[in-house]
C-alpha cells in the first residue's frame, strides 16, 4: 500500500514537473472567459508546444485559486479587495495586476420598455429597492423586476460598489448564474432591467445612462467606454502571483499588443487605449 | 463420478472467503463514505457554534431571528452575506425550499398517484408496458435540462397564463420540481399496489364489487402506507434537488406567503455561494450549517420513507426483504 501511494505520488510529481514547461492555467470571471479564450487559441497557433487552459467560474473564484496556488492567471472583472490582498500576503503570494481590456456595465431594459435614460440616482433606487414603480422613472405603471448576478460575480461587486454606493441590493433582485441568463431574463421580460458587459447583450435594448440630470445621458459603445464618457465603465485584469516571467510574460506582453488587442475587439471586448496598453506591458 | 465433478473443491473454500470479505468491504466503504462525508461537513459547520469571529457575524441566533441591521431602522431578516455588514437569517432560504417542495408535491402527488393507479389497476398489460418504462424514464432527464426548460419556456408560458409579476417565481420551480419528483412517487406507489395480493381483489370481486369500487375501496388503503412512503421521498428529492430551482426559482430572498414571488432555496444557495467563499470565514461555515440541515432534513425524510416501505412489506408478504 505505501509502495503503491510513494508510487502515485512519485509519478503525479513528475507529471506537473513536465508541464511546468509550457502548461498555463487561466481561471476567474464569467465575463472575461470569451476573451481568455480567443486570446488562449491565438497564442497556442503562434506558439505551438504551449497549452493554455481557460475556464470561467467568477472572478471571486479565479482570486481564491490565484491565492490557493491552482492557477497561473486569475481573470478578474474587478480589483482585489483588502481582505483578499490580505489573504496571499498570508499564503505568500504578492498579486501582480494588469488590466488587459476595457468594459463597460451596461442596463438591459427590454424592448419594448419605453424608458430610454437612467440617471445613476435612480438605478440605485431601483437596485436598493426604493423605486418599485416604471412609473417613477418615466415608463409605464408597472412593477419593476430587477434582475441580478449572484454575489460571487465581479460585475454584482463593481456594481454595487459603483452604482449602489456599497448599499444593499433589494431583497426582490433575483440573481441569475451567468449574465447571458440576465439578458435572457429581461429579454423575457417586459418590465424587466438587468446589467452585465457589453459583450454579452443581444436581444435587448441598452439603457442610455447619466452620472446626475445635467449630464448627458450615454449609450454604451466601444468609443464611449473606450473615450471614458460613459459612467459605467471599468478596467479588466489579470493578477499573477509576482512579476510574471517566462512564457506568461511573453503571454500578456503579446496579449496587450496590437495583435492581441485587435483579438479583444473581434469578439466585442473594448481594446485599452494604445499607449496605456504600450505602458502596462512587462520590461 | 459426476457426482464428485459437481461437488466444490475444499481449495476454492479460501477464494469464497475472500469473495465475502471483498463486497463485504465495498458495502462498507460506502457506508463510511456517507458518514465521513457527514462528518466533514459537520466539521465545517462548527465555527457558527464555536469560534467567536464568526458567532460575532452569524450565531444561531442571528440566523433564526430578526435582526437591527442599521440603526434606526425595522428589524427584518435578510439574507445579505456580501453586504458591508454581512446578513446571514436562514429564514427566508428555509421559506423559499418549503414553497418550492409544497408546490412541486401539489403537483406532483396527484399525477403520480393517479398514473400509478392507472398503470397497476386498468392498464391492459401492453399500455402499461409503455407507461411505465416511460415515467421512469423522466427520472433521468438531467435536471439542469429540466431547469433550463423551466427557465425558457414554462416561466413565459406561466406568466402569460396567470398573470404573475415575477416571471421566476416558486410557482415555476415547484412546477419543474415536480416533473423531477413524478417518477419517484409513480415508481414507489404503483410497486406498492401491484404488491397488494391478488387474493384480496378476487375476495372484492366475489363480493360483487365493480373494478373501481375494488380499487379505490380495496387496493388503494391498502397500499396507502407505499404511496405515503413515495410521497416522502419525492418530498426529499424536492428539499434537495438544486440545479432546477438555482435556474427557475428567480433566487431572491423573500419572505412571504405568496407563492408568486421569486423564492431562494438552501440547496440553491449553496451551489451558487460555495465556490467563492472564503475557506474557514462566517460565510463558509453558514453554508456549510446549511448543508448539514439539509443532510439531516433529506436523511431523516429518506429514513421515514424507507420505514413505511418496509412495514408495508412486512404486513402483505410477512417477511422483511
Amino acid at each position: 500500500m505505501k509502495k503503491i501511494i510513494t508510487l502515485t505520488l512519485v509519478l503525479l510529481f513528475g507529471v506537473s514537473l513536465l508541464n511546468a514547461g509550457g502548461n498555463i492555467t487561466i481561471k476567474g470571471s464569467d465575463t472575461l472567459v470569451r476573451l481568455g479564450q480567443r486570446w488562449a487559441e491565438e497564442y497556442m497557433k503562434l506558439n505551438p508546444g504551449v497549452v493554455v487552459q481557460v475556464s470561467g467560474g467568477g472572478t471571486g473564484t479565479g482570486i481564491a485559486a490565484l491565492i490557493n496556488g491552482s492557477t497561473d492567471i486569475c481573470q478578474a472583472s474587478r480589483d482585489m479587495k483588502e481582505k483578499e490582498y490580505k489573504q496571499a500576503e498570508v499564503r505568500g503570494i504578492k498579486p501582480y495586476r494588469v488590466a488587459v481590456s476595457l468594459d463597460g456595465i451596461s442596463i438591459f431594459l427590454n424592448e419594448k420598455n419605453p424608458v430610454k435614460e437612467l440617471t445613476f440616482a435612480q438605478l440605485k433606487g431601483i437596485y436598493t429597492g426604493a423605486i418599485t414603480n416604471w412609473k417613477e422613472v418615466g415608463g409605464n405603471d408597472a412593477r419593476i423586476i430587477v434582475y441580478g448576478r449572484e454575489n460571487n460575480s465581479g460585475t454584482y461587486a463593481f456594481f454595487k460598489e459603483h452604482v449602489l454606493d456599497e448599499e444593499d441590493y433589494s431583497d426582490y433582485t433575483q440573481t441569475l448564474p451567468g449574465t447571458a441568463a440576465v439578458v435572457n431574463a429581461v429579454a423575457k421580460d417586459v418590465n424587466g432591467i438587468g446589467y452585465g458587459g457589453i459583450a454579452w447583450a443581444t436581444g435587448v435594448r441598452y439603457a442610455a445612462i447619466k452620472k446626475t440630470d445635467q449630464d448627458q445621458a450615454v449609450l454604451p459603445s466601444m468609443e464611449t467606454v473606450s473615450n471614458g464618457t460613459y459612467p459605467i465603465s471599468r478596467e479588466l485584469f489579470w493578477f499573477f502571483s509576482g512579476q510574471p516571467q517566462g512564457e506568461l510574460k511573453k503571454l500578456v506582453n503579446w496579449a496587450l499588443s496590437e495583435e492581441g488587442q485587435k483579438v479583444a475587439e473581434s469578439v466585442d471586448y473594448i481594446p485599452l487605449p494604445r499607449e496605456l496598453a504600450e505602458k502596462n506591458k512587462i520590461k | 463420478m459426476n457426482k464428485v465433478k459437481l461437488q466444490f473443491k475444499p481449495k476454492s473454500r479460501w477464494r469464497e472467503f475472500l469473495g465475502e470479505k471483498f463486497i463485504a468491504l465495498n458495502a462498507l466503504v460506502a457506508l463510511a463514505a456517507i458518514f465521513l462525508i457527514f462528518a466533514f461537513i459537520f466539521k465545517e459547520s462548527l465555527p457558527v457554534f464555536t469560534d467567536p469571529e464568526v458567532k460575532e457575524e452569524a450565531s444561531v441566533d442571528k440566523m433564526v431571528f430578526k435582526q437591527v441591521y442599521y440603526e434606526g431602522r425595522e428589524p427584518k431578516y435578510s439574507w445579505q452575506p456580501n453586504s458591508i455588514v454581512p446578513k446571514y437569517s436562514l429564514m427566508p432560504l428555509f421559506i423559499g425550499t418549503v414553497k418550492a417542495a409544497i408546490i412541486a408535491m401539489l403537483f406532483a402527488i396527484p399525477l403520480g398517484v393517479g398514473a400509478a393507479i392507472y398503470s397497476a389497476e386498468f392498464a391492459s398489460h401492453c399500455l402499461r408496458e409503455i407507461i411505465k418504462p416511460v415515467i421512469e424514464l423522466l427520472a433521468g432527464i438531467p435536471s439542469v435540462v429540466l431547469g433550463f426548460f423551466a427557465l425558457i419556456v414554462l416561466a413565459t408560458f406561466l406568466q402569460k397564463t396567470f398573470g404573475f409579476v415575477f416571471r421566476l417565481n416558486a410557482v415555476n420551480a415547484g412546477m419543474a420540481l415536480g416533473v423531477a419528483v413524478i417518477p419517484i412517487i409513480f415508481t414507489v406507489a404503483e410497486d406498492a399496489m401491484t404488491s397488494v395480493p391478488n387474493s384480496l381483489r378476487d375476495a372484492a370481486l366475489a363480493l360483487g364489487a365493480n373494478p373501481w369500487q375494488v380499487s379505490l375501496t380495496v387496493v388503494l388503503p391498502a397500499a396507502l402506507p407505499g404511496i405515503a412512503a413515495g410521497v416522502i421521498l419525492g418530498f426529499g428529492r424536492a428539499i434537495g434537488e438544486t440545479m432546477i430551482v438555482l435556474m427557475a426559482s428567480g433566487n431572491a430572498a423573500i419572505i412571504s406567503a405568496s407563492f408568486a414571488d421569486s423564492i431562494r432555496t438552501i440547496s440553491a444557495t449553496i451551489a451558487a455561494e460555495l465556490a467563492e467563499v472564503v475557506f474557514g470565514g462566517a460565510h463558509y461555515s453558514v453554508l456549510f450549517f446549511l448543508g448539514t440541515l439539509l443532510f439531516v432534513f433529506t436523511f431523516l425524510i429518506n429514513m421515514g420513507g424507507d420505514y413505511i416501505l418496509t412495514r408495508i412489506k412486512v404486513k402483505f408478504q410477512g417477511r422483511l426483504k
